[in-house]
Order: structure tokens, then sequence, then C-alpha cells
């Protein structure tokens, strides 16, 4: 039996250096979340303040039907579907690096629950802190960025976490455009040595040592933040 | 809570029954791909070609019902390895690789490995293909064999048709697809052409659990029939035609357009 699984474990993953497709794949993997996160939280942030500027004043009526437009498409539509238009038909005719597609296609889904969720944390926010700075001298936008956003912040960190750590794992798709990503390296190394076992656990071993580091991550800077609260 | 208790009964009894059919052994079930003209393919809601009319006549054979399970090519011989299916046939090619998983029939006909570029290209012979960028599907011979091409980056689609697609869309260089399907990408694609030299030459045949000698044997056996009777190369002859008809037809398609 364990004559076995060394055999295995080596045809799998040593033979033909086929280690070589999980790191290439780990690679593109965390290339292409961490830049559709950046993606993501820029274009959900403005998406968020749009709307809910709209919300709070009645002004800027056109940007947050474009907003409403983008949220509805986007959530509507399943995230594959979305990685293989952008791939077959925005970019249909042009020879076009793979990642830069993945990470456009990510970037955009994630900017649209990152929207939502940072919203959530707008509205959230009583609204006598807006009349309070609003009574203290300060301007919508000024109130919006020392009063407003600092507690959004600390209040949405946990959802945005969650949101990351799906992206994280939603990236495995990427394979449908011949992007050799994490799991596309696993699904290479499958059809090579016909072993469903190995590869599959292998990979979801990655992918969870990486979520379990993210997390950690996000609990220290929770903690940080909470720093101030009690005095 | 009681339409519930029901649903969950009817559940459980679709499952029951679901598993005493395979039990039963009178469904064969085959894994395949069916997106390989002419041998696997969708038309209207059937999955038709030579490879799931000659499995339709193995199985009448055997006294069975055929059941066609259609999914990815890298995950057939994995169905059949871990008895989600009990045959594979999807264009399968014998390699030594493969004989270790799963047990081989024997071959049912030669196929070759054809390069797919469009009519401008430089491309001119296997020999080019080096430091190219080549659109494959993954887990094909193909695939496999386009690691050893030097400096060759290697696209690998989990379907044939999107390998083409890239290949249309300027993505990818050159396509390494089997001779067949390749046929048929390129006559239904404008501005596709076949380079004459073939990749490699090999052969295909149905793959089948190595816990599972005594299908192997009824198969083969039933393959040999078909073969002896003519009802074999009768199914080819439906789904292929012979290289000489075949131009004439393409002449004709071309002056048609």
């Amino acid at each position: 039996m364990l004559q076995n699984l060394q055999d295995r474990f080596y045809l799998n993953f040593i033979a033909d250096d086929r280690w070589k497709y999980l790191v290439n794949g780990l690679k593109t993997t965390l290339t292409v979340t961490f830049f559709a996160v950046l993606i993501g939280i820029l274009l959900g942030f403005l998406v968020a303040v749009v709307r809910s500027t709209c919300e709070k004043t009645g002004k800027l009526k056109i940007l947050n039907a474009v907003c409403k437009l983008y949220l509805t498409v986007v959530r509507g539509t399943p995230v594959v579907v979305q990685l293989l238009i952008i791939y077959f038909v925005i970019f249909g005719s042009v020879k076009i690096d793979k990642t830069f597609v993945a990470i456009l296609a990510f970037g955009l889904n994630s900017g649209a629950y990152v929207a939502e969720i940072i919203r959530g944390g707008i509205m959230s926010i009583d609204n006598g802190q807006f009349e309070a700075g609003r009574s203290l001298g300060l301007n919508y936008v000024q109130t919006m960025i020392y009063i407003i956003f600092p507690q959004v912040f600390k209040n949405v960190l946990p959802a945005l976490g969650n949101e990351f750590i799906v992206l994280l794992k939603e990236t495995s798709v990427a394979g449908y455009i011949a992007l050799e990503d994490l799991t596309k390296g696993g699904d290479i190394i499958r059809s090579r040595t016909y072993d469903a076992f190995m590869p599959l656990l292998a990979v979801a071993a990655i992918y969870l040592i990486m979520v379990l580091v993210f997390s950690k991550l996000l609990g220290a800077l929770e903690r940080r933040l909470r720093n101030n609260e009690r005095r | 809570m009681k339409k519930l208790a029901a649903a969950a009964l009817a559940g459980v009894m679709v499952l029951t029954f679901g598993m005493t059919a395979m039990a039963e052994g009178d469904v064969l079930v085959m894994a395949t791909n069916a997106e390989f003209p002419p041998y696997e393919y969708r038309e209207g809601d059937d999955i038709v070609g030579i490879d799931a009319e000659v499995a339709g006549l193995i199985a009448e054979k055997l006294g069975m019902e055929l059941q066609i399970e259609d999914m990815a090519f890298d995950s057939v011989l994995a169905a059949v390895q871990t008895g989600k299916a009990d045959i594979a046939m999807a264009g399968i090619t014998v390699t030594e690789d493969r004989q270790m998983m799963v047990n081989f029939t024997d071959t049912y006909t030669k196929a070759t490995q054809m390069i797919i570029v469009t009519e401008d290209s430089e491309i001119a012979s296997p020999d080019d293909l080096t430091g190219k960028t080549i659109g494959v599907q993954l887990g094909t011979t193909g695939d496999i064999y386009v690691d050893d091409i030097e400096d060759a980056t290697a696209e690998r689609f989990s379907k044939g048709f999107e390998a083409v697609q890239a290949l249309l869309q300027g993505k990818v260089d050159a396509v390494v697809i089997d001779g067949e399907p390749a046929k048929v990408f390129v006559s239904q694609n404008e501005g596709l052409k076949l380079l004459d030299d073939p990749f490699t030459e090999e052969e295909y045949a149905i793959a089948i659990s190595k816990d599972n000698e005594e299908l192997l044997e009824k198969v083969n056996t039933a393959l040999n029939e078909l073969k002896e009777e003519g009802e074999f190369q009768k199914v080819i002859d439906k789904y292929i035609a012979s290289d000489d008809a075949a131009e004439a037809e393409t002449e004709a398609a071309t002056e048609a357009k």
C-alpha cells in the first residue's frame, strides 16, 4: 500500500517534472487573483460611492443607472460565461494575453459583489453621523472621507475577505480559456497519468493552504483595526 | 413535512432503481466526449457518430441497452477506471501510458494526428511547428506529442472546437488534432487548411476497466463479429467518405461558395 502510494506520488509529481504544472499554475492563480482583487476593490468602491451618493442626495442619476445595469448583468450571469464572452467574443479576433483576459473577467465580476458589500457598509452607518459631519461644517465629500469611510472599512472587512476567498477559488474556472492555472495544472497531470486521486487532492490542499493563510492575515488586520474600540 | 418525506422517498427509489439497473448489467454505459465529429457528436438531442453507432451495435449483440455519457475527454478514461462507465469510446488512441490504467479491446480503426493552419500560414510541415503556439485538446495524443516539440507552447483547450476557434481568431498558430475531426473542422470553417503530412499515425480502441476482463472478452467478440459481417464497415462508410469522394465534396462546396 505504502509502496503503491509512493509510486503514484512519483508518477504524478516527480516523473517528467510534473510538479512544475502545479507550481506554474499556482503562480498564474495568484497573479490573476491579486490583480482581479485590485480591480474589484477599485471598481466596487467607485460603484458603491455612486450608488450611495444617488440614494442619499439624489444626484448622479445617469451614472447610477449605468452602475445598476452593470450590477444586474454581472450578478445575473455565471463567471464562466463572462470569461468565455470576454475571450471569444469581446476580444474575438485578436491575439491577447489570456492572463490579462482572466484578470479582467474576474476583476469585473468581483467588482459587482464588492460594490454591494461596500454600499451595504455605507448604508449601515447611522444618518446621524452624516448630519453630525455636515453640522461641523464638513461638506459631503469630507464627511464621507473623514467620518463615514473609516467606519465602513472596519464593518465590511469580514464580508470583503469572504469575497476574496470566493474569488481565489473562482479563478479555478480559468482553464476554460486554456489558461493554465492551478486547477488546470492538476487537470493536465490527470490527463497524463490517468490518476484522479493524487493530483486532485494536491490541488485541493494547495487552495486550502492559500485560504488558511489569507484568513489568518485578514484576522490579524481585523484585530488591529479593533484596537481603538476600547480604551 | 409529508410532502418532503414523499419527495425524499421518491429520490431514494430513483436512486435504488438506478443502482439495480447498473447491477443487473442490462445497461451498457459508454463514456465519450461528443465534440469529436465524425466519431461522436451531437445531432439534435442525440449523440451520433461512428463510435456511438458501433457501441449501439455492440450493446445489441450483448443484449444490453446503450447509455451514452457525454463528458470532457480527459475524464473519459477516469470514468471507466472508477466504474462510472462500462466502456469508453471516444476515438481513444492506444498508448503505453493508457494501457497501464485500462484494458483496450482490439483496435478498430487507424487514425492520424493532423495539423490545421490558416490558409495564409507559413507553417508547411510538422517541422515548422518549432517555437509556435499550438492549440490542442487536453489529454488527447495531440496534446501529449506537442509536449515534445521544441520551444512550442501548447494551449490546452477542453474542447477540440475551441482550439479551432482560437486558431480562427489568430490566438494560436496551428491546431494538432485527430485527422477525421480535423477534416470536419476544416470543411466547416472558411480560411483553414490541413497540412498534407500527418503529424503521427495511431490506432483507436475501446477502453474497459482492468477489473472487467469478462466484458473485455465479450466486447472483443462482438467487435470482431461486426467486422466480419461487414456491419462495421457500413458504419464507417456512412460517416467517412473515401478520400476521393471527400475531395470532390470539398471542391463542390468551394465552388458553391
